[in-house]
């Protein structure tokens, strides 16, 4: 163990191209806000805005995944997960940051009243709207604010806790008696991420932050497949990591058999994605009605006909066949290209859910689009590489790393 | 139906058994088969079985289902019975998707499990021959072909040397045969001779 590189040093390049990347990142931001954000026309204020809060939307959920992957192993005793679990403990640390730029964002559409971005803003066409004046004890500005907080600050709260327990396997071995004890406060912890992550996530945020856009539609299904999205999203750029880490040297003891279960995530979440893209689509399609219809009218037969169908290429077709194989999956190279290939595919999904009904006579992907990912690409690369730099690689006494070491798939 | 000639060694214990392996292996003899009481991880490489390609036979199987599935259902309800449907076009896609996923479960699962038993000699009214009853129980296997220049006594020393607590020689089925044991004439001239 004592030859076990577990410091991680940020190199000088990282740095150097994080830093360029938020510089380039900010400079469209900065220049979108000026022309769009506070521009007087509303329809470009709407694409800013909306663009800036899927963007932000998206990658807060995608760093909440980590840690509800950490949750979820965590619950199910797993231990495989013990070689590299610094890593989406790291990625998690980014919950609280992009979670206060998100919240601001919103904060912004809610208190400058864009009732073009959320139509049930406008207080006096709720009032005439029978359908939005039975859904105003949901979508009204004090719940959406008290419910973003407490989210926002609970996913935080409850993250770090986990994370700080973790470090305990850092200090000190030990034996069975405080193993076992440790093993079950970590479960608490865990388990009291989960119920809320299923609370919020899995239920309520995402139709409050996005669904809600199209005041008039609703789909149960919403939720799961948001969440979906940002899980199969958030265990490619563990993905990334582990195999950035590897290449660097570090991570001796994460083999093929870790990332053959990453990949397993992956590959089986990509189709659950699927399952219930399809699900949503199909029952809306089949019974026909048109206040349920009208979300599918644009995207299907409309300006966004390419996108909706490229996203089912990149999301579905492309993991199906290419991560099917087991060699695949234990393939460094491949694993990183699709990884990246559904990490980008993701961020279209959640950019036609967003702006496909913010715009929907137009596409409007273009340089704010990227400018912006490029900003939140940046932070992500410093802020993970500087948790990663501030602890060990590897809880070395935690009781689950032997488990970990031997593991085989 | 080919009767051929076993060595079997037998150990009590998984730690004797993997350098039992390697050895027997480098020394050039053909193991047929290790049987164990459960499933042994890493035995599989240490004898060097090739990766199975049951998932592929898998994938072919699920394909047939999928295809199976779509001719089908698109030429009745196109060419053959073409039914009005809730004002929807004869060709549904969409309706038919949970069908096509249902049968290409069903295929590729059914396939499989018949080509695994077939692989593994596995069946209703099928017998194989055991060399050693405690496999089942608490004896880990190892059952070793013998050729012309085998010397079967120098094997058995061999393995007896690398741990085995139970050597013999056997003359025994290969593969499968339908039937009972009474109603066969089984092999079971050379019975078991322990040695030590």
């Amino acid at each position: 163990m004592a030859s076990l590189r577990t410091q991680f040093e940020v190199p000088g390049k990282m740095k150097t191209w994080s830093y360029a990347l938020i510089g380039v990142g900010l400079v469209a931001l900065v220049y979108g806000m000026i022309t769009k954000g506070f521009s007087s026309d509303e329809h470009e204020q709407v694409h800013f805005w909306g663009t800036l809060m899927y963007n932000s939307i998206f990658w807060t959920l995608v760093c909440n995944a980590s840690m509800f992957f950490i949750s979820v192993t965590t619950l199910a005793q797993a231990g495989f997960t013990q070689t590299f679990r610094r890593i989406p403990e790291a990625i998690s640390t980014l919950v609280p940051i992009f979670g206060i730029i998100t919240f601001a964002v919103l904060m912004y559409v809610i208190f400058s009243h864009n009732h073009h971005i959320y139509h049930w803003l406008d207080a006096e066409a709720v009032a005439k709207d029978p359908v939005l004046k039975g859904k105003s004890g949901f979508l009204n500005p004090t719940f959406f604010v008290i419910w973003t907080t407490l989210t926002i600050a609970l996913w935080s709260f409850l993250g770090w806790r986990i994370r700080k327990l973790n470090n305990e396997a850092d200090e000190a071995a030990m034996n069975n008696e405080t193993g076992a004890k440790f093993i079950l406060r970590g479960t608490v912890r865990a388990a009291m991420f989960t119920a809320w992550f299923g609370l919020t996530v899995g239920s309520t945020i995402p139709w409050l932050w996005m669904m809600s856009i199209d005041a008039h539609w609703y789909s149960t299904m919403y939720s799961w497949y948001t969440f979906v999205s940002s899980f199969v999203a958030g265990m490619s750029l563990v993905a990334l990591w582990v195999i950035y880490l590897k290449n660097k040297g570090y991570l001796e003891l994460t083999s093929q058999e870790h990332l053959h279960d990453i990949g397993k995530f992956m590959f089986a979440f990509s189709i659950f994605w699927t399952y219930l893209w399809f699900s949503q689509y199909m029952l809306i399609w089949y019974a026909n009605i048109p206040e349920e219809t009208i979300y599918f009218k644009h995207r299907v037969q409309g300006a966004y006909k390419g996108i909706f169908f490229f996203n089912l290429i990149v999301n579905f077709l492309c993991p199906l066949l290419i991560l099917m194989k087991r060699s695949a999956k234990r393939n460094y190279t491949l694993v990183t290209f699709m990884a990246v290939l559904i990490i980008f595919g993701h961020w279209v999904d959640f950019y036609q859910m967003v702006m496909g009904s913010l715009s929907k006579e137009h596409v409007t992907l273009g340089w704010l689009d990227f400018g912006i990912l490029i900003f939140f690409v940046g932070m992500m690369i410093m802020f993970v590489s500087k948790a990663l730099a501030s602890k060990p690689l590897i809880a070395k006494h935690h009781p689950y790393l032997k488990e970990s070491i031997i593991h085989q798939v | 139906m080919a009767k051929k000639k076993f060595v079997v060694g037998c150990f009590d214990d998984e730690a004797a058994l993997f350098p039992a392996v390697k050895k027997v292996r480098t020394a050039g003899y053909k193991i047929h088969d290790v049987y164990t009481p459960f499933a042994v991880h890493g035995l599989d490489h240490a004898m060097g079985l090739r990766e199975t390609s049951l998932h592929t036979a898998g994938f072919i199987y699920g394909i047939t289902g999928t295809s199976t599935a779509l001719s089908c259902i698109s030429w009745i309800f196109t060419k053959d019975w073409p039914l009005n449907i809730g004002g929807k076009p004869h060709f549904a896609l969409p309706a038919w998707i949970p069908i096509m996923f249902e049968l290409t479960v069903l295929f590729a699962a059914v396939g499989m499990v018949l080509t695994f038993l077939y692989i593994c000699q596995l069946g209703p009214f099928v017998k194989k021959h055991h060399f050693h009853a405690r496999a089942t129980d608490d004896l880990f296997v190892m059952v070793i072909e013998c050729t012309d220049q085998t010397n079967v006594d120098d094997l058995r020393g061999f393995l007896s040397s690398n741990g085995a607590i139970e050597t013999d020689c056997q003359i025994a089925e290969e593969g499968w045969w339908i039937g009972k044991y009474d109603n066969d004439d089984m092999p079971f001239e050379n019975k078991q001779i322990v040695v030590a």
